[in-house]
């Protein structure tokens, strides 16, 4: 499997972790975008912004590719957006228990 | 009836995200009274339509691109951003903006909203896909929303001509501002982070009290999803509408192409028996309506091609299509995205590479120009039809496959083998540059409108005639002329074209194309061939008929050739017309995409060179293997 180092600079908090390490359909919430290393370009964090990857906003792994798990659907609020890994990588979230309905 | 208003009509703008029904909304209020044509400078479509409301006031409507933000990142939103801006060379600022957004997705579609509301422009807010969202049980106050958002709302369906008659209202009403505003110095800083986690904020403060609020758990879409991009079960359906998509470009084709080919082919006899012989008759008969017909017979392939591609788009299929094949492309530096300007190419490379417009990473964009004309275009086909009907024999194969349908796959596999290899070449030899994003939207299913889908194969039909229409016929003309001036001399015993033009232009050719084993005749058709690919079946067919003492062109070309070329020669044009540059279309395209003349340059010396090399193996290792036989 293809592991990630979060070396995330912004708000490491205890219980959060890379998008990429969430399970599929687990429910979660965006908790910060920070790159992932030193080469990750501005404009990406800025662009993955743009798309509603903000604090507090609810996500999901929808699908997942079949050669290294690459690349991922994710439901951003009511949006979906395919994901390279290192895309992903720059997401923080903090997965929630599953609601019961 | 009233005179219409004279003077400057007031100039709209449709703004909104990518995927919020904006196009579908700009098909209802212009009907067909659309002008399709590209921003000066780029590659970027530009649409605009007129309107005229209930009291015949003419309105001008531009169809902007797609946009997430007025920060561009892609060539597209960057044409967004300057229109809206008034800093856009040739564009004039729009006087009014129309937001779209989706009512299923204002989580994502109102921060463009709260973007555009800073611009200070006169705007108001479509509500659209009301319809679908009402469905999904979202039902949002539009006064509450024009109430928080201090600009106008109202609700559309983009499907239905009922659904904009609000917008069509508002369009119509007295908040329109005259033509003759002054214009309104555009300021825009770029958001921070920290900008848009504030907008944010304030789109959950306003869905909070306008009920759009919610976020469903599993929804139709993510169900079809859970099977569309399934590892396993995701790849075999794209594998299976890929194949039924060939198919239907085949064999549905078929009967309208021979229609179109015989009913050419009796005009053409009609013609000759009803007019007089003279220079005239050759022009109109040999060379217009024998090249022309020969290219028309392809407007069944595009039609019924562009016309999957459309509806594959429409329903949401594409960039699912493109999400499962990230990885592969990936391979060889390539993103996802290029599958869909690579799929259009399939088509023609024209639209392809004018479809590239979607990736953002400049590297990436440009590798996929470089090898989109390596797809095997729909005007390959009728080469490849000829000479793999004149030579290949009818065999059926174990499995009952058909031996010539296993050769025509072949060479769409070469083409695709050849790209790669090329692809990969290009992205080691270049130091990246930026990221290689993929970050694509994979809008939810929706079904297809009839309405979208007649319009973009109209206007796909178009493009394809004017081309038809204008250079093809040129060149039609030109190559006739130079086939057929000067006249034999007097008492001169080879074939007319010997000794014109393009007879002294093939015995040059001949040398430099013997060591890949083509004759004179193929070297003639050749040069036509630069122009368009298909014409090279039509000059061919010219070469042929005016060397020969008949007057039959198209049906008496597959015996003729089957008889005259040897093998090697014919499996080398093949393996030239997988890899050879020819078409100055797609070069000029490249041209004006790319801004510069090294790009196309680049391209034609590379595809050359491939061609060469690999008609010169093709034809060796033939002859060698023959010979051996």
């Amino acid at each position: 499997m293809l592991t990630t180092s979060p070396a995330g600079q912004a708000h490491p908090g205890p219980t959060d972790i890379s998008l990429n390490d969430l399970g599929l359909g687990m429910p979660a919430r965006v908790v910060s975008i920070a790159a992932a290393d030193a080469s990750t370009p501005v404009e990406l964090g800025r662009r993955l912004a743009e798309l509603g990857f903000l604090p507090g906003e609810a996500v999901r792994v929808v699908a997942r590719g079949l050669m290294a798990r690459a690349p991922i659907a994710v439901r951003i609020g009511t949006g979906t957006f395919a994901l390279r890994l290192f895309e992903a990588a720059c997401i923080r979230v903090c997965p929630e228990q599953p609601q019961p309905a | 009836m009233d005179p219409l208003p004279s003077g400057p009509s007031p100039l709209v703008a449709l703004v909104g995200n990518p995927n919020c029904g904006k196009t579908a909304l700009f098909n209802i209020l212009t009907g067909s009274r659309q002008k399709v044509a590209n921003y000066a400078g780029v590659t970027v479509e530009r649409k605009e339509g007129s309107l005229l409301t209930p009291s015949r006031k003419r309105v001008r409507i531009l169809d902007l691109p797609g946009a997430y933000s007025l920060d561009p990142l892609t060539p597209d939103e960057q044409v967004t951003a300057d229109v809206l801006l008034g800093r856009r060379a040739g564009e004039t600022q729009p006087d009014f903006i129309v937001c779209v957004t989706d009512a299923t997705n204002l989580r994502q579609n109102l921060r463009l909203v709260l973007s555009l509301k800073r611009l200070g422009l006169p705007m108001v807010v479509a509500l659209n896909m009301t319809d679908i969202a009402r469905r999904k049980g979202i039902v949002i106050d539009a006064q509450r929303l024009s109430l928080e958002l201090g600009v106008p709302v109202v609700e559309t369906v983009g499907v239905k001509t009922k659904g904009v008659q609000a917008l069509i209202k508002v369009l119509d009403g007295t908040a329109m501002p005259v033509p003759a505003r002054p214009p309104t110095p555009a300021t825009w800083s770029p958001l921070s982070a920290a900008d848009i986690e504030h907008d944010q904020a304030e789109v959950r403060r306003v869905l909070g009290l306008v009920g759009g609020d919610r976020i469903d758990g599993v929804t139709f879409s993510d169900r079809v999803d859970s099977v569309v991009l399934h590892p396993v079960l995701g790849p075999l359906i794209l594998a299976v509408i890929l194949f039924l998509v060939f198919q239907a470009v085949f064999s549905w084709a078929q009967w309208p192409m021979n229609a179109i080919r015989l009913g050419v082919a009796a005009f053409g006899d009609w013609l000759g028996a009803a007019l007089p012989a003279s220079l005239l008759k050759g022009l109109l008969v040999d060379g217009i309506l024998a090249g022309v017909g020969s290219v028309l017979v392809f407007l069944p392939q595009i039609i019924i091609l562009f016309f999957f591609i459309l509806v594959l788009e429409d329903t949401g299929y594409l960039p699912r299509a493109a999400f499962l094949l990230d990885r592969v492309m990936g391979a060889v530096g390539l993103s996802g995205r290029a599958f869909i300007p690579l799929l259009s190419s399939f088509a023609c490379a024209i639209p392809g590479i004018m479809a590239t417009r979607t990736i953002q990473n400049p590297r990436d964009r440009l590798a996929t120009i470089m090898i989109a004309p390596l797809m095997t275009c729909s005007a390959r086909l009728p080469v490849y039809a000829l000479i793999i009907g004149a030579f290949i024999p009818h065999r059926t194969l174990w499995g009952g496959l058909e031996l010539q349908g296993v050769v025509l796959f072949g060479l769409y596999i070469l083409g695709v083998v050849g790209a790669m290899a090329v692809a990969f070449v290009i992205k080691r030899g270049a130091a990246g540059s930026g990221f290689h994003a993929l970050m694509l939207e994979l809008p939810a299913y929706h079904w297809p409108n009839l309405r979208n889908l007649a319009l973009g194969l109209w206007q796909r039909v178009e493009i394809f005639m004017s081309r038809v229409g204008t250079i093809i016929l040129a060149l039609m003309v030109i190559l006739w002329a130079l086939s057929s001036f000067p006249a034999p001399p007097p008492g001169a015993t080879g074939p007319p074209i010997q000794y014109s033009i393009a007879g002294h232009l093939g015995a040059w050719l001949a040398v430099v194309f013997a060591p890949i084993g083509f004759n004179w005749q193929i070297s003639i058709a050749l040069v036509p061939g630069l122009a368009a690919r298909e014409v090279a079946v039509g000059a061919l067919g010219t070469v042929y008929a005016l060397s020969a003492t008949g007057n039959d062109v198209s049906g008496a070309l597959t015996p003729l050739i089957a008889q005259s070329w040897s093998l090697p020669t014919a499996l080398s044009l093949l393996a030239w017309y997988v890899f050879a540059p020819q078409c100055l279309s797609t070069l000029a395209t490249v041209k004006r995409e790319t801004n510069s003349w090294r790009y196309p340059i680049i391209m034609a010396a590379y595809m050359f060179g491939l061609a060469y090399v690999g008609s010169w193996i093709v034809f060796r290792v033939s002859t060698a293997l023959i010979g051996v036989a």
